[in-house]
Order: structure tokens, then sequence, then C-alpha cells
């Protein structure tokens, strides 16, 4: 650590203004407060600070991101040797080195897009580079389908940073999650590639790791995209057709989006996320109190196979959880009052289960939902805000007659 | 002479009735999917400004202030069926693509906007010109974005393939995205962000 630090500031002046590497500020002072917390405090006004900066909080969700990270790269292993029936007589690490050689480069593309857009527009307004792509990058590669082509993935990355964020004015000013609207470009610009049965599961041998022949009974719908299309009652099966319950929707050796299969390594992130305080308790709650109640409502309707899923599978289908713990609590674009958080999280649970339950075009109705109240949140938090001064004032008004009459 | 070539050229990049005074957006995103209804929507609105300029202009000292505004309908909505009948005789195909948007050029913004800024004080001459300057303005944007999400959306400009197949067999593939009007949106965001950017005049504080 120090040794490092004794680095950085033997070449810092190179960097600061009529140094020889001046063009390169912005870039190293991303570095530099990256690895080191920054030691300015503001000038004015009275702060209260900690020592947590925005670059650690960004940090600690991508810590919290990692299980679903390693475990989707083992459940693409898993799903590809599954699939090519030579899951007997392979290892633990035949299986996770395949999911790597998968999942790895599609982080890479993402990172290097998006942060090489954050470059050249900190660079061009000469401002320090922001930090909000750290957990976009990490996010974007988890909630993608593992055959999702890397330049589609580098294309819509690249037009979510700009036009979702930078036209906004950069991290903290962006309306929409950066990472959802990734998804939804991708969505509508290349639905073959990001829905439909074939693209769950990778069936091709990468950089000479797995391989053979895919079986005859292959799927490769996912469990959601089986609910939507179902005729009569709703059985679900994994990629070569078994059929799977509940407890495997838990733990998660299901095709689907590559972080978003297993509940128990969400449930890690989430508990990284509450303890840190990182993320709301409150939003997280209330988006699965929002879908379950919905969830109920549909099931007493019950007229077609998809509203008589049970609540407590809808929350484990599809990306329902981790869109509930990731993003839909992401600080920015999620509410920011406290009260309109539980309103924020029951509007996004509840609209998730409409347009999965009324809509099976879209059976990923999380994304929608979550894009749906980023546009709600400011009016929500306007909305709270202003019934809390209209009570101070009614209740200022009312004691103001009573100390008259007494 | 150059203030007659002004009102034709001021409404191609200054003045420019899309981009600058954000009027006929509705038919930019509506016809704009391919190239070729973009530019025979282009050409019909040209046509129908500029002839409406013209007869209003001639019009203008006649016209009772009171009813100008139904007069000037009714000179617009003969000019455009016009149109939509020569369009449904010669180009039956494109016409069926536009459908009702030939119709609603008699709703366009930037139709009445002439008429009333411009044809209802100004000589025939530069009413006329001023018609085909504006529908030269409100197609070049169209055009551009027709040209756009043609290419991206399709591979094709005008119907022909230019994205070549080789690169369809190396995995590239259409953006389904630019067929769809939000994209269209999205397109005049980039162009009137290019075109503020070199005219530092036309920037809001």
């Amino acid at each position: 650590m120090k040794a490092l630090r004794n680095f950085l500031d033997k070449v810092k002046p190179n960097f600061e203004e009529g140094g020889k590497l001046s063009m390169f500020r912005s870039v190293f002072d991303g570095f530099e407060t990256f690895l080191f917390v920054p030691n300015t405090t503001a000038k004015r006004g009275t702060h209260i600070h900690d020592c947590i900066d925005s670059k650690r909080v960004m940090s600690m969700v991508v810590i919290a991101l990692i299980p679903a990270l390693l475990f989707g790269m083992y459940n693409v292993g898993y799903q590809h040797f599954l699939v090519n029936g030579i899951l007997e007589g392979s290892s633990f690490f035949d299986l996770f080195l395949y999911g790597a050689a998968c999942v790895l480069p599609k982080v890479v593309v993402s990172y290097a897009v998006g942060l090489g857009i954050e470059f050249i527009v900190a660079q061009f307004k000469k401002e320090e580079i922001q930090e909000g792509f750290l957990v976009s990058g990490m996010l974007i590669p988890l909630i993608v389908p593992v055959d999702c082509p890397l330049w589609i993935l580098g294309v819509a990355t690249a037009f979510a940073v700009i036009f979702a964020k930078e036209v906004f004015g950069g991290t903290g000013m962006n309306v929409f999650n950066v990472a959802v609207v990734t998804r939804a470009f991708l969505f509508f610009a290349y639905p073959k590639s990001m829905s439909g049965d074939s693209v769950w599961v990778s069936k091709d041998a990468v950089c000479g790791l797995g391989g053979g022949t895919v079986v005859d009974s292959f799927t490769g719908a996912t469990p959601l995209g089986q609910a939507a299309v179902a005729q009569g009652d709703v059985v679900m099966t994994n990629a070569v057709g078994d059929p799977i319950s509940t407890v495997d929707m838990l733990i998660g050796l299901i095709p689907g989006s590559i972080g978003e299969t297993s509940k128990i390594a969400i449930a890690i992130g989430a508990v990284i996320l509450l303890v840190t305080g990182v993320a709301s308790w409150k939003t997280m709650f209330s988006v699965f109190v929002g879908g379950a109640l919905t969830a109920l409502l549909f099931n007493s309707i019950g007229t077609t196979p998809i509203m008589n899923i049970s609540w407590y599978d809808h929350l484990l289908l599809g990306g329902f959880a981790f869109g509930a713990v990731f993003m839909a609590t992401d600080p920015v674009t999620s509410a920011r009052t406290e009260i309109g958080k539980y309103i924020f999280g029951f509007c996004v649970g509840m609209f998730t289960i409409f347009i999965r339950v009324l809509n099976p075009g879209y059976p990923e109705g999380m994304m929608l939902a979550i894009l749906l109240m980023n546009v709600f949140a400011p009016f929500i938090d306007y909305w709270v805000v202003q019934a809390n001064i209209n009570r101070r004032k009614n209740r200022a008004k009312n004691n103001a007659f009573k100390n008259i009459n007494a | 002479m150059s203030k007659n070539s002004n009102v034709i050229t001021n409404p191609l990049s200054k003045n420019n009735p899309v981009i600058v005074q954000v009027l006929g957006i509705c038919s930019a995103l509506a016809v704009t999917a391919k190239l070729e209804p973009a530019i025979v929507m282009a050409l019909s609105v040209t046509v129908v400004t500029a002839f409406s300029n013209l007869v209003i202009s001639l019009l203008r000292n006649t016209i009772p202030s009171r009813v100008r505004i139904i007069v000037q309908l009714v000179v617009v909505a003969a000019l455009v069926s016009v149109v939509d009948l020569v369009l449904q005789a010669y180009m039956y195909p494109v016409s069926k693509q536009l459908s009702v948007f030939v119709g609603l050029i008699i709703t366009n913004c930037i139709l009445m906007g002439r008429l009333e800024a411009f044809a209802l004080g100004n000589k025939p001459l530069p009413s006329f010109l001023d018609g085909i300057g504006n529908g030269l303005g409100y197609g070049l944007i169209l055009i551009i974005i027709g040209a756009v999400r043609e290419l991206l959306g399709s591979g094709t400009l005008l119907g022909f393939r230019v994205i070549p197949e080789v690169a369809y067999e190396y995995g590239y593939m259409n953006n389904g995205l630019m067929i769809l009007p939000p994209m269209a949106l999205i397109v005049v965001a980039c162009i009137i962000w290019v075109h503020r950017s070199r005219n530092k005049d036309l920037q809001e504080k």
C-alpha cells in the first residue's frame, strides 16, 4: 500500500497542469481516487463526512455482485455440459472454466466500452472521471443471455451510456438505470439474440473447452418463457426436459440470463448490500411485497395458466429477484424519500407481475417495470415532500387556533 | 435577388422547420422507417407549401382577416387532395405506405406557420420561394432520418441491399429498434445535437 502511494505521488506531477502527460489528467485522477480515498474536503458550508465516498459505495455493489457472477459462470458451464450429455465425468473445474470462458469476454467488453466512453467524455469536458459505470459495467453482462454476441453487447452499452447517462449530465444525473436501458435496447433492437428459446444455453465449444453434440430432448426455453406460452397446467422443465421444482429455481441450475438464475447467490449479495447500508431494505422489501400481492390477486382471477403460478414461484421466476435487489435499489434512479421508497418498490413489483401475466409477448416484466417507475420516481418524491409540508402547515394552523382559544 | 435566395437557404439550416423550430415532428417519426416514403413525403410537402404559399400570397389583400384560417385550410386541403390523388395514380405502393400521412399534411404545423407568418405579408414570388425553402428544409431532415433508419434497420437504401451478405454471415444483425418510432426521435435529437454544436448562436443559455 505504502509503495503504491509513493509511486502515485512520484508520477503525479507529470499529470498536473503543464506536466508532460497533462492531457491524461482525468484518467490519472480516476485511478488515483479509485485506489485511495481522496483527501480533499468541501470548502464551505457544513458537511458530514464519513469514510465511504461514492467510489467505495460502488465497489461494495460490485463485491455484492460477485456471488451471482461466479455462480453464473458455473451455471453456464453446467447447462452446456448438461445439454451436450457430457455432465458425467466432468469435474467442477471443467464446468467453471467453460463458463468463465463464456462470461469473462462479456465483462471485458462491457467495461471497455462503457469506461472508454466515460474517459473520453471526462477528457472532453475537462471533468473528473465519474465512477457510476463501475456498477453498470458489472450488471450488464449479468442480465444478458449467454449467447448474446459481443459486438451487440458493445453497441448496446455504448447506446445506454451515451443516451441514458452522458446526455443527462453523467453519473448521478441519469433518469434511467443504465444497465436496464442496455437490456431494453438489446431486447427491442436485437430480439433474436435476446429472447426466444435458443439463446439461454451455450451449445458450442469455447476456447477448446466443452463440445459434443446436443441431446435430443433439448428445449432451451427458460422456465419463465415456458410459463408464458403454457397451455393448461404450467409444467416447467430444465434444458433437457426434466421437470423442475421451486427448489431448483432457488438454487438456480436452470437456463436464464447469466446472473439471474441463482436466488441464493442473489440473497448473499442482498445481505452484503443491506449490512453495509448501500441499498435500502425498504425498496427491496416492497418490491417483493408488491410482486407477491399482485400475484395473489391474479391467482384469485386465475383464467390463464400464467395467472395460476403461485406467488413464491413468481418471485423466483426470471429476473425478478435480481432486479429487486440490484436494480430497483439504484440510489440515483429510485425514489429518495423514505415513504417514496415503499411506493416506488411496491409499484415496481406490481407492474412486473402485471406485464408478465397480461402480456406474454414480454415475459420479462422487471426491466420494463423498473424503467417505467424510474420515470415516476421524481414525481413520487415531490408528492411525498409536498404531503409532508401540507401536514405540517395544517398542524401549525391548528395549534395557532388552539393557542388563541386557550 | 440575394433576399430571395436567403428566403430559400435560411430554412435549410439556420431556421430549419424541424430541427430549429421543432415543427412537423410527428410525420418525421411516422414516415421515415424507409428512405423512399421519406423522399416522397418530402416532395409532397414541398409542393404543397410552395403552392399554398403562392395562392395565399396572391389572395392576401382580398382575404378578410377574420376568415383567413378557413380560406387557408380550403387552399391547403385542395392541394393536399391533388397530391394524394397523383400519388395514388402514379406511385400506388408508396401511397399505401404513406397511408394517412399524406392526408395529414394539412395538419402539418409548418404549412400553417408559413402561411400565417410569411405568405400573408409578402409578395407572391418570395412566398413561393419561402414555401420551397421550408419544404426542402423539412425534406432534408426527413431524408437524413430515413437514410439512417433504413440503413441500420433494414440494411438497405431505397430497397437496394447496401450492407453485404458477408456481414450477415459473420453475425451482423439489423437493428430492430431503428424501425420503431422511438429511434426516429433519437436520430432527430442527434441531428439537433450536431447542428447546435456547429451553430453556436442557436444554443440556448
